[in-house]
């Protein structure tokens, strides 16, 4: 074997999928705060001596030593900062929100080891407030979607048209053209959503809980089904835990 | 690449779990420098595995005939059954002694992110052995990690209506590890500490 330097670094991350390899170890997919998002084994987690415990479940926030590899890195040691787990994993409802996040932050980083800062600081954000159970996990989930598509480039336009950029609300909505759409330019086939559930889009990509929290249930379920739409849209293959997401428990 | 039988064996090999090229390869030349009777013998175990052994018809453990051992055991209680992820699980309990109830095995845990729902597992089966009425308790024995535990919030969340003990194997099992490698005593422990949700 070559004379090969591992150069260790170090980072904090967001631990987003964790798969079995062989035996007894992971192969653990990481979105990093300054490495973008990083693939790495995790040696012998699965024995129930390991040292890594809990600490490389999905949806916490640890602080960790890697080692670059020819092709996959490795992880040398990990702290946690704050683990989520059982505040997760004991609300379905929050479990499977929380599963679509960490799928869509894996599929808006295609290259590794690419920074990707603004969606770190989302996803740990998202994480941390279904954790803490601030929100309905639907409503968390659809204000991180349109936020993380708006870091990728392409939120959905709410106070413009689509297509001419002429500023106004407008009461029409294009998946393809890319938002809400002006009369002159309203392509056949668009979708007529209510105002409220326009208001409610443009609250959860502002931030405006206060709205979001006290929009009506048949509201919401438009708004995740556009949003859902809008990003399929632009994602090459479908979201699997998407359709999984569970909003009918979905009690904070 | 070498040619024809070894490459296909090396193939093959190579599509298993946890075997990587390299390992498929030293497997392969291992079997070709084999004595024949020893290859014969793993090709036959092979074979026999796919055509003698399937999934128990009431709690889905690697059965032999319609019915697994354990479900066809009179001594066992069918108060209690212990819900699990995969057959190795059960196993691994089995080990303990603990156990004296039935099993239920789901087929893996929910997990969104590789497509597992609800409708993936063995649920629905699960539902209709509790609609009988026997069942007292429900042990939820899936994996201590992310998916294992949010499969018990969610099995328990779905047999509530019944008014059936629920319980999960008691804390001191790590978390992130895999049921299949604690060891018999603390295993057992998690048993006999085992709580109700
Ligand atoms: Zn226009
Ligand atoms: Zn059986």
């Amino acid at each position: 074997m070559p004379a090969f330097r591992n150069r260790l670094y170090r980072d904090d991350a967001v631990v987003l999928r964790n798969q079995k390899l062989g035996e007894a170890d992971r192969i653990v997919t990481l979105l990093t705060r300054r490495h973008g998002r990083v693939r790495a084994v995790a040696r012998g987690v699965r024995r129930t001596s390991s040292k890594f415990g809990a600490r490389l479940e999905p949806f916490g926030h640890v602080d960790l030593q890697l080692v670059e590899g020819r092709s996959l890195h490795s992880i040398s040691q990990a702290e946690s900062i704050r683990l989520y787990g059982g505040r997760i994993t004991g609300h379905y409802g929050r479990y499977t929100a929380a599963s679509a996040i960490a799928e869509t932050a894996e599929r808006l980083t295609p290259i590794e080891h690419e920074p990707a800062q603004t969606l770190f600081q989302l996803t740990l954000g998202a994480l941390r407030a279904l954790a803490a159970g601030e929100h309905t996990p639907g409503l968390i989930l659809d204000a991180y979607l349109l936020r993380a598509m708006g870091s990728a480039g392409w939120a959905p336009a709410l106070t413009e048209c689509a297509v001419c950029g002429e500023p106004g609300r407008y009461g029409a909505f294009s998946v393809p053209a890319g938002g809400c759409v002006c009369p002159h330019c309203r392509p056949a086939g668009s979708a007529r959503p209510s105002p409220a559930s326009l208001e409610l889009m443009i609250a959860l990509t502002n931030g405006d809980w206060k709205a979001a929290d006290a929009s009506e249930t048949s509201t919401r379920r438009e708004v995740s089904g556009l949003v859902a739409a809008h990003l399929q849209w632009h994602l090459e293959r479908e979201l699997r835990s998407l359709p999984l997401v569970d909003r009918a428990m979905e009690q904070a | 690449m070498y040619e024809g039988a070894i490459q296909d064996l090396i193939d093959e090999l190579g599509r298993l779990p946890g075997i990587g090229p390299k390992s498929a390869q030293r497997i392969a030349f291992h079997i070709l420098s084999a004595d024949p009777a020893d290859v014969t013998r793993l090709a036959q175990a092979l074979q026999r595995v796919k055509e003698q052994v399937r999934f128990c018809s009431v709690c889905f453990n690697v059965a032999e005939q319609e019915q697994c051992r354990i479900c066809r055991d009179p001594r066992r209680t069918d108060e209690i059954i212990c819900v699990v992820e995969e057959p190795k699980d059960v196993i691994a309990i089995e080990r303990t002694g603990e156990f004296r109830g039935r099993y239920h095995v789901l087929g893996g845990a929910i997990n969104p992110l590789e497509g597992i729902g609800p409708d993936n597992l063995r649920i629905r089966e699960l539902m209709e052995r509790l609609q009988a009425g026997t069942v007292k308790e429900l042990i939820l024995a899936t994996d201590p990690n992310t998916e294992g535990e949010a499969t018990a919030t969610y099995l328990a969340l779905m047999v509530k209506p019944m008014g059936l003990t629920v319980t999960r194997l008691a804390s001191g099992l790590p978390v992130g590890g895999d049921l299949e490698y604690a060891d018999e005593i603390t295993l057992g422990r998690a048993f006999e500490g085992r709580r109700a949700v």
